[in-house]
């Protein structure tokens, strides 16, 4: 598999989530993906940009262009050095949150990826890695 | 902070989303339209998104509020314009939207709106009468 090199995006305010958004959007295309998925694509980031913002305190998500077996796809990480999630399982069921939103962030980003990854130690931080193929 | 505009038309309030909203203005125009509402005395609420490129979590819990405050202040709300792709979409995310009147186009929801009245209305007179 090959990796282009990342971009990386501060996520600090809510206007950083609508750059990542564009950002995601922008790729998506030039990755050849269809309508749908860079629609799920783009949610699935607005998600999890917004849990970076509001959960982890702010932090980054990279943007990878990526390339395996003559496909061609878009992979984010999301991270972040905010409080972590005590109970990963917990967190992934719809309708679980522990502030004031519908709990789908984790849960639906996971639908809408191809490939989903997830990585949170208490005190140190969370990680979600997604990725979408064409 | 800049704000969405909301336009009145006889009895019904119009939104037309056309910038990709960050968090903060989609509470802002929450507020600004349950003012609106309860101000006017507006029957009907028309929000269209049509120009909007994606419907997260956030954005579908805004249109669930409006359409819930509304019904509570006796106006109707119906979101038209919901690109196919952005209703693929919400529905793998897992958001159902239950509480939310949709329409196709902006006319087919003024068409809504308008029967919903009178339907309400035709009820109202049933029960003096
Ligand atoms: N980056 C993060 N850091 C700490 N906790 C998180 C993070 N992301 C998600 N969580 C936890 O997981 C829960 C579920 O997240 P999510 O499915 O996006 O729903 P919601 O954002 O509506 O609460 C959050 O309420 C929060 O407790
Ligand atoms: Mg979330």
């Amino acid at each position: 598999m090959t990796t282009a090199e990342g971009d990386v995006f501060a996520i600090r305010t809510s206007q950083d989530v609508v750059i990542v958004r564009q950002e995601v959007r922008a790729r998506a295309v030039k990755a050849g993906l269809g309508l749908v998925d860079q629609t799920k694509i783009i949610t699935a980031a607005s998600e999890l940009a917004r849990n970076t913002l509001d959960y982890g305190g702010g932090g980054t998500v990279v943007m990878e262009a990526i390339e395996a077996n003559g496909r061609r796809g878009v992979r984010l990480t999301f991270e972040d050095h905010g409080p972590g999630i005590a109970d990963i399982e917990l967190a992934m069921k719809d309708g679980y949150t522990s502030g004031q939103g519908l709990g789908l962030g984790l849960g639906g980003s996971r639908r809408l990826a191809n490939e989903f990854f997830i990585e949170s130690r208490i005190g140190e931080g969370t990680k979600v890695v997604i990725t979408r193929w064409k | 902070m800049e704000r969405i505009p909301i336009l009145a038309m006889g009895k019904a309030l119009l939104i037309t989303i056309q910038v990709d909203m960050h968090d903060r203005l989609a509470l802002a125009l929450e507020e600004d339209l349950t003012n609106r509402i309860a101000s006017t005395g507006a029957r009907g609420v028309l929000i269209d998104i049509s120009s909007l490129e994606i419907v997260d979590s956030f954005i579908g819990r805004m249109l669930d509020n409006i359409a819930a405050v509304s019904r509570v202040l006796d106006a109707e709300t119906v979101v038209v314009g919901m690109r196919p792709a952005v209703a693929i979409t919400l529905v793998e995310l897992g958001l159902s939207l239950t509480g939310v009147k949709t329409a196709l186009n902006v006319e087919r929801g003024m068409a809504l709106l308008r029967s919903q009245c009178a339907t309400r209305r035709g009820t109202h007179d049933h029960r003096r009468g």
